[in-house]
């Protein structure tokens, strides 16, 4: 048995949930090998063979790979899945974009989106939101498999020194052609790793608003995020979303603020070590998964909040 | 040019899923089922393709049990031309799913086939990435933007970095994100219509793919439940708490 995960970067560096999906990978079976497929991406490469768990890194440089199209990368990767018994990704919109194409192309069922590794052929995963967890074992004799990041811890970065060997491009798709990418820019931690989350829901009422949760995030070095209600009336751009189409979360610190807790909510926060819901609907579900809830009206209770960090400070100080 | 669009009899998202005491599945009987939301999404951009006079044809396909229909019929009601219902009991796993609709490519022969990113039922994420694959077509995943041009389509994609734009050549597959648009409601007049549009059945049997699941579901449990918590007082009361209980700030 050998695994091969497909690394996440953008020909820099490793994508951080590269790590968390390494630490998924190497429960499956020791011999893990990443396969960097990108263009003039040797820094990452030396990142990947750094990682202690890895054993090969095979890397594949060329201009076909300077984004991201899913069809350039499978037919790189089919190239190579002969010698594994399973190819494994993160269930992030990269992982979930490119693995079923390879699943396809082998014939394999794919088993998505896995919280945990039982054995190497049976694993843990979310189904309805969340709302049921269903124990699957895979029959097929390869197996694609994508990670959900956050349900594992990321591995260390430095230690290893894994042999890196080059390898030859796949065919270049010529029906799909990348055309922009709208990056937004933020000093803030990334939502899907970071220690405190702070989200604002419909109950912000307009984008204006969110700042009264920029200036907590700015205090408390959180990420925001928001309800899809909040995103649809434009409050928020679409890479904030948390939940069930959205990401999921897991900080040790989700404070939700004018969110009622609707299921699909809910799945993208509730493994959240520590929840903190501010709503001034004392009846809203989101109560129901909250460590902390305070019902209050949130244009009160942000200010009033943002003082008392503050003054936490000041006495730290 | 034509567009086939598929969707999926899913249980209603409004519905607490509900999972059964003897560890085999969750609880359909008497449950509200619908459309996948974002296969409504899927047909919305469709039917406003067609009406911006792009498209000529919607075909509208389902594949499962017998009530799966009401979801072809509910896309026929919104505008779609035609149904076809693949009858097959079971779960189908999204593999045995592209498979039958490659199927159904091959003798319908659409330039465009649409569908939503994801069902919310099993969250798989796969089907459409699966037929593009062995169609050997280009995909446009989780698209919340989709601009048809002469021989290709533009498409904004929702990514956990933000937007991404992609140029894919037709023939293609979008798979829809729920921003992708409105989805209409259907008026009454117009769910009478649908009734007398051409609705086509066919046994997956009959198409020759293999349906049988390969993966093996050991059992379905409830998530472990959070313990419940307490209501404070104020801002202030929250924030200690915060502090010196769960020591997270």
């Amino acid at each position: 048995m050998s695994v091969l995960l497909i690394a996440e970067h953008n020909n820099k560096e490793l994508r951080p949930f590269t790590y968390n999906a390494v630490s998924a990978a190497s429960k499956i079976d020791e011999d893990l090998h990443i396969l960097v497929l990108g263009n003039k991406s040797e820094a990452v490469a030396k990142s990947a063979s750094e990682i202690p768990n890895v054993k090969k890194v095979i890397h594949i440089d060329n201009e076909i790979y300077e984004n991201f199209i899913a069809e350039n990368y499978t037919s790189a990767i089919i190239k190579h899945a002969d010698a594994y018994s399973h190819i494994v990704c993160s269930a992030n919109t990269f992982g979930k974009n490119l693995m079923p194409r390879i699943a396809a192309l082998l014939d394999t069922s794919q088993v998505s989106d896995i919280i945990k590794v039982i054995s190497a052929d049976t694993f843990l995963r979310p189904i309805y939101a969340g709302n049921a967890f269903a124990t699957v074992k895979s029959n097929d004799k390869k197996k694609c498999i994508t990670i959900r990041p956050t349900s594992f811890e990321p591995a260390p970065a430095t230690g290893g020194s894994a042999e890196i060997v080059k390898s030859e491009a796949g065919e270049s798709f010529k029906n799909s052609k990348f055309v922009k990418r709208e990056e937004i820019k933020s000093d803030r931690p990334e939502l899907g790793t970071a220690r405190i989350v702070i989200s604002g829901g419909r109950g912000m009422q307009n984008s204006e608003n969110f700042k009264l949760i920029s200036a907590i995030a700015d205090k408390l070095n959180a990420a925001i995020g928001a309800s899809r209600a909040a995103v649809d009336a434009g409050y928020i751009t679409n890479d904030h979303q948390v939940g069930q189409t959205g990401k999921v979360v897991v900080p040790d610190l989700y404070i939700a603020v004018g969110i009622s807790g609707a299921i699909q909510h809910l799945a993208g926060m509730k493994e959240s070590k520590i929840i903190v819901a501010i709503n001034k609907d004392g009846e809203a579900p989101i109560f129901s998964v909250a460590d902390y809830g305070l019902e209050a009206d949130l244009f009160e209770a942000l200010p009033q909040f943002l003082e008392e960090l503050n003054k936490l400070n000041s006495i730290q100080k | 040019m034509k567009i086939l669009v598929a969707v999926k009899r899913v249980i209603d998202y409004n519905v607490q899923v509900r999972v059964k005491e003897d560890g085999t599945g969750v609880v359909t009987d008497n449950v509200k089922m619908s459309t996948n939301p974002p296969d409504d999404n899927a047909v919305e951009e469709a039917v406003k393709i067609k009406e911006s006079g792009k498209a000529k044809e919607i075909v509208a396909i389902t594949i499962g049990e017998e009530k799966a229909q009401e979801t072809v019929r509910k896309a026929l009601a919104v505008g779609a031309d035609r149904g076809i219902h693949v009858k097959v009991d079971g779960v189908v796993e999204p593999l045995a799913v592209s498979k039958i609709l490659q199927k159904i490519v091959d003798k319908e022969k659409p330039d465009l086939v649409f569908m939503g990113k994801q069902a919310i039922d099993d969250d798989c994420n796969q089907t459409g990435q699966m037929l593009a694959a062995l169609l050997n077509w280009p995909q446009a995943t989780f698209a919340s933007q989709i601009n048809v041009k002469e021989s290709s389509l533009e498409v904004t994609r929702e990514v956990d970095e933000g937007l991404e734009t992609i140029e894919v050549n037709i023939p293609a597959i979008v798979t829809c994100d729920l921003r992708l648009n409105e989805p209409r409601y259907a008026s009454l007049p117009n769910i009478m219509k649908a009734k007398k549009k051409p609705l086509e059945q066919i046994n997956a049997s009959d198409l020759g793919v293999d349906t049988k699941a390969r993966i093996e579901q050991i059992k379905v449990e409830e998530p472990p439940k959070r313990k419940a918590g307490i209501k404070v007082a104020n801002v202030s009361e929250l924030v200690q708490k915060l502090k010196n209980e769960a020591k997270v700030i």
